[in-house]
């Protein structure tokens, strides 16, 4: 496969519509005569519903039915507690649905779910997480002994906080029954395919009787991976009212108990080295979080097990069942919060060896994966950060002053794995001399709608412009979800494999109508390779003398990603993350108050994600790097990896800047004030 | 929301006469505080009274200082040319509240009259005193993190979210009402209530009087102020604390200030016991301390899940102190 549309820094194809407003999302989609849904829900953590009174809420002009556990239809499965939506009284967690009204308006469904009444038999409720209890453990070598014999030993205990994915476009359907027993979606979903499979298997149908469509995503990092209870929810609906859509757009505040969040994690990270910095044993021991109705578990762990060289590894999780609504996916689950402890951890190792963190992690660079032994596919860790090091200044790393601002610089390391569905099927067709790609993939602001094309262009050995792409519908082949960074990696990889089986069976001078399929299979080279993608983050802090505010005028990654499809797409991506990343470090924080058990800071005034007058100079770049192993077109997903790390990176930079070590996230001026020294007199700039 | 009537009257007399006979009724200035309320079920007034064609939208000079409609919007109030120069506090305070679309929409006589944002106030399916009266409490023992240290009693630890009102405070501004009996006229600083017993009352105003004006008095100290916020980002955030305050040293002495703070009360607080101390004390950062202590020698803090609200007062101790400095380092 030659590359010539890969590579190439083309526009979204996808960008006027968007900058114009024509493009359609889920809930705008034109439809004739629509019916509004709006959900009710339990106002306790635990406990059960006795009675529901609809009577005034029917009363109101304008409203269509009221959907209860009383009337709502069975459903075929009710395996998935969390999509078991209105079908027992039970009450698992506050903000679970217990109702939803169904109006003329969205108005007045909104206020019609306000008039019910709703009676319960309250249970006391659990909601805090706490370090306590059993760790299963996953060991290697001889942990205790290693940390007893050690020169150097870091035990600390690092927390991030629960975040909530807060995408700028709303988890929305518009839902459609035809009289035929059809069933239509418009779904703001990461996966048409995925949400299809799910909503079949819940109301016990055909996959063939629904169509699930997604030409555009405002966001979802994870959290739109896989269908909430709003869809079911929203698919219910609909069914009560055959033959008239019905919508669904999920409030601010609703997001915040239906839809997914990052479990809150509290991490005791230990580390052993010698004097040189050599680390002999690593353990990290998380506690987590998941809903008492479904087991969700954010594997924060999994990233120490490959990072550095130490013989000796423990990792351990243990999952709290709490009455809290159900965890999901967020931008690199497991990854991202797994990932603050440890390099954290690693520049507390660094200072107290008095070695530059970047040389510290030299010397653990291993050759081999740590927990599998293969060897890497790729692995250019050490060239990122001295890379990094380079372009980012690591060398004017102070602690100066500037002002009233203390200055700082920090580093961390990112690692996220080569993920591939064996699950994707695309179709190339040719007609009217251009070439159409089919594939039902997502393009949740990643890029599919730009970069399939320069895949499938490559493939064929055509012009990128001769290439339409056709995403988004069930109506197209199978694909799978856009989760794990595995989307481009899986889709691509099912494009390319079309795009042979068209030549082969055609030729270059096809004829109208000549239409291949190809699909994505396991790689075989994971049974020889272990595969990862790899960064470093560089973070510069400043934090205020007098008030301790924190701000973080730059970042700067440096990633080793394989070949990289559309560096415009690409660095889009990254920066994002990075982006992201800053946030969780300094604003994000859901909080959960434990007396009613759910987040009182449910909105965008309370829930802090860092702003424009946040970002200073982002810059993420890439190694040139050609990894044969991990598929046709030597790429690696670039979704997740640029949050991972960063939180480490800016707390690390925090603590150059003021000598002040945070162990929790956000870092908020509070945790930084006590240890600044009194306000001294102005100093030169 | 629950249905509501509209009406927008021709004048400021009638519409005052709407509100004041229907207990149900409220103003609609900006919107953007009120709207939020009706969505989420705070608030469900059964008549909205548009006033906002009713007041004046000019800035216009009086007796040495200026006098602001009701209606002039935020984002024209940060920028007239004359409050800049004459009164950057206020100017500065507008242009670091909420956000550039929000101020293209509020006005000045409904910015003072936005509700605390206690997340507890918020919610509606949570207990709160300045909701619904009587119900409890759920700041206390809860997430405090924005909640009063000075002046806040049993009943209510809600914060004023103002910027703008913080400013005004500082500057002794007046604020013109209309009422059904004719106008009044209230110094800013009396407009907002402590909770006392009564944290549902925001303000001394009786139901259906309108802001119609804000009077800023000629102030020529005013000329060298400011307006510090700290908050937990750089942007489109409620103040942890804020300082607005008004310096004017001479040889090395503070002979005057004017000093309020945001983010730590029911109301918008005048610190005139740190003023007191400022007062003929040498400009220095040892007299700031003492002036920001004097008026924090009250101040409790509250606990909370998140950690408590304690760290607002060395937070604004130390913020006043560089406030102060700044204005004594640079005179504008």
């Amino acid at each position: 496969m030659t590359a010539r549309a890969i590579g190439q820094s083309l526009p979204r194809r996808d960008g006027r519509a968007k900058v114009t407003g024509t493009a359609t999302y889920a809930y705008e989609t034109p439809v004739d005569r629509p019916a509004y849904c709006h959900p009710v829900q339990a106002d306790i953590a635990r406990g059960r519903v006795t009675w529901l009174n609809t009577a005034e809420a029917e009363k109101l002009p304008g409203v269509l039915a009221v959907l209860t556990e009383a009337n709502a239809e069975r459903l075929a499965s009710t395996e998935d507690a969390e999509l078991a939506v209105l079908q027992s009284a039970e009450v698992a967690f506050r903000g679970q649905l217990i109702g939803a009204v169904l109006a003329e308006t969205a108005e007045v469904a909104r206020e019609a779910a306000d008039l019910v009444e709703v009676t319960y038999v309250e249970q006391e409720h659990e909601t805090e997480l706490t370090a306590d209890g059993d760790y299963d453990a996953d060991t290697t070598g001889d942990v205790e002994t290693a940390f007893a014999e050690a020169d150097v030993v870091i035990d600390q205990t690092y927390r991030t906080a629960m975040y909530h994915n807060n995408p700028l476009e709303p988890h929305a359907t518009t839902a459609l029954w035809q009289d035929d027993g059809t069933l239509t979606l418009w779904e703001s979903t990461q996966g048409v395919h995925p949400a299809r499979a799910k909503v079949a298997e819940v109301f016990g149908l055909d996959s063939e009787q629904i169509r699930v469509i997604c030409p555009f995503v405002g966001g979802g990092f994870g959290s739109k991976g896989m269908p909430h209870a709003n869809v079911i929810l929203a698919t219910m609906a609909a069914r009560a009212l055959p033959g008239r859509p019905v919508k669904l757009a999920l409030t601010r505040q609703q997001m915040f108990s239906l839809t997914g969040y990052r479990t809150p994690t509290i991490q005791r990270t230990r580390l052993a080295a010698d004097r040189d910095g050599r680390l002999s044993a690593i353990a990290f021991d998380v506690a987590e979080q998941t809903s008492r109705i479904k087991e969700y578990a954010e594997e924060s762990g999994k990233p120490s097990r490959t990072m550095y060289a130490a013989p000796n590894r423990r990792v351990a999780h243990r999952l709290s069942a709490l009455d809290v609504p159900v965890p999901s996916w967020m931008r690199a689950p497991g990854e991202c919060p797994g990932m603050f402890g440890p390099e954290v951890a690693m520049d507390e190792l660094a200072d107290a060896l008095g070695m530059d963190p970047i040389e510290l992690r030299l010397r653990n660079d291993p050759d081999t994966d740590p927990e599998s032994g293969k060897p890497f596919s790729s692995r250019n860790l050490a060239e990122c950060l001295r890379t990094g090091a380079e372009r980012f200044g690591w060398a004017e790393r102070g602690p100066r002053r500037e002002g009233d601002w203390l200055v700082g610089y920090g580093v961390a390391a990112s690692v996220y794995p080569v993920n591939r569905s064996p699950e994707s099927t695309a179709a190339i067709r040719f007609h009217g001399g251009r070439y159409t790609v089919d594939i039902g993939a997502a393009d949740l602001g990643t890029g599919t709608w730009t970069t399939l094309p320069q895949i499938a262009a490559d493939a064929l050995g055509v012009p990128v412009g001769e290439v339409e792409v056709r995403i988004g519908d069930t109506d197209y082949p199978n694909a799978s979800v856009a989760g794990g960074s595995s989307g481009m990696i899986t889709w691509g990889s099912a494009v390319v494999d079309a795009a042979l089986a068209f030549r082969e069976k055609f030729g270059t001078e096809p004829a109208d109508g000549d239409e291949a399929e190809g699909s994505v299979s396991q790689n075989p080279d994971e049974e020889r390779f272990a595969m990862s993608a790899f960064g470093a983050q560089f973070a510069e802090a400043r934090v205020h003398a007098d008030t301790g505010e924190a701000r973080v005028p730059r970042l700067h990654g440096v990633f080793a990603v394989g070949r990289v499809i559309n560096p415009r797409t690409a660095r889009s991506q990254l920066v994002g993350g990075m982006t992201m990343g800053l946030s969780m470090a300094l604003h994000e924080q859901s909080v959960l108050d434990p007396r009613f058990g759910h987040v009182v800071n449910h909105d965008l005034a309370e829930y802090h994600i860092t702003a424009n007058a946040d970002v200073g100079e982002i810059t993420a770049d890439w190694l040139d790097e050609h990894d044969p192993y991990v598929n046709a077109m030597g790429a690696k997903g670039i979704g997740e990896i640029g949050i991972v790390g960063t939180a480490a990176a800016v707390v690390n930079a925090v603590h150059r800047a003021t000598g002040v070590r945070v162990r929790e996230l956000p870092v908020t001026l509070d945790k930084l004030l006590p240890g600044l020294s009194s306000p001294g007199p102005r100093r030169a700039t | 929301m629950k249905p509501f009537d509209y009406r927008a009257p021709a004048d400021a007399a009638t519409a005052v006469r709407t509100v004041a006979a229907d207990p149900s009724a409220v103003f609609l200035g900006g919107g953007t505080n009120l709207v939020d309320h009706l969505k989420l079920g705070i608030t469900t007034p059964g008549l909205v009274v548009d006033v906002t064609a009713l007041t004046s939208a000019e800035i216009t000079g009086r007796h040495g200082g200026l006098r602001i409609g009701a209606a002039v919007r935020n984002s024209d109030l940060s920028a007239d040319h004359r409050v800049r120069e004459r009164y950057p506090v206020l100017a500065e305070a507008v242009l670091a509240g909420a956000s550039g679309q929000l101020r293209n929409m509020a006005t000045t006589g409904g910015n003072p009259l936005q509700r605390t944002r206690c997340v507890y106030f918020q919610d509606v399916t949570t207990p709160c005193n300045k909701r619904q009266p009587g119900s409890g409490c759920s700041a206390f023992g809860g997430y405090t993190r924005h909640h009063a240290v000075l002046g806040a009693s049993p009943h209510c630890i809600a914060t004023h979210p103002s910027d703008l009102a913080v400013a005004l405070t500082a500057l002794d501004a007046e604020v013109q009402v209309l009422g059904t009996t004719g106008e009044r006229s209230i110094p800013f600083g009396e407009l907002h209530r402590l909770p006392g017993e009564h944290p549902e009352l925001d303000t001394v105003l009786d139901h259906g009087e309108l802001i119609t004006a804000i009077d800023l008095p000629e102030a020529p100290i005013a000329a060298n102020s400011t307006y510090r916020k700290v908050r937990d980002r750089a942007s489109y955030a409620f103040a942890l604390v804020s300082v607005a305050a008004a310096l004017r040293v001479e040889d090395g002495i503070v002979r005057d200030s004017r000093i309020a703070f945001g983010g730590v009360a029911h109301k918008p607080w005048r610190a005139h016991q740190a003023e007191a101390v400022l007062r003929d004390a040498p400009a220095n950062e040892d007299t700031y301390r003492e002036a920001a202590e004097a008026e924090l020698a009250e101040a409790v803090a509250v606990d909370g899940i998140d950690g408590g609200n304690g760290f607002k007062i060395p937070l604004l101790t130390r913020t006043l102190v560089a406030t102060l400095r700044d204005l004594a380092g640079e005179a504008r």
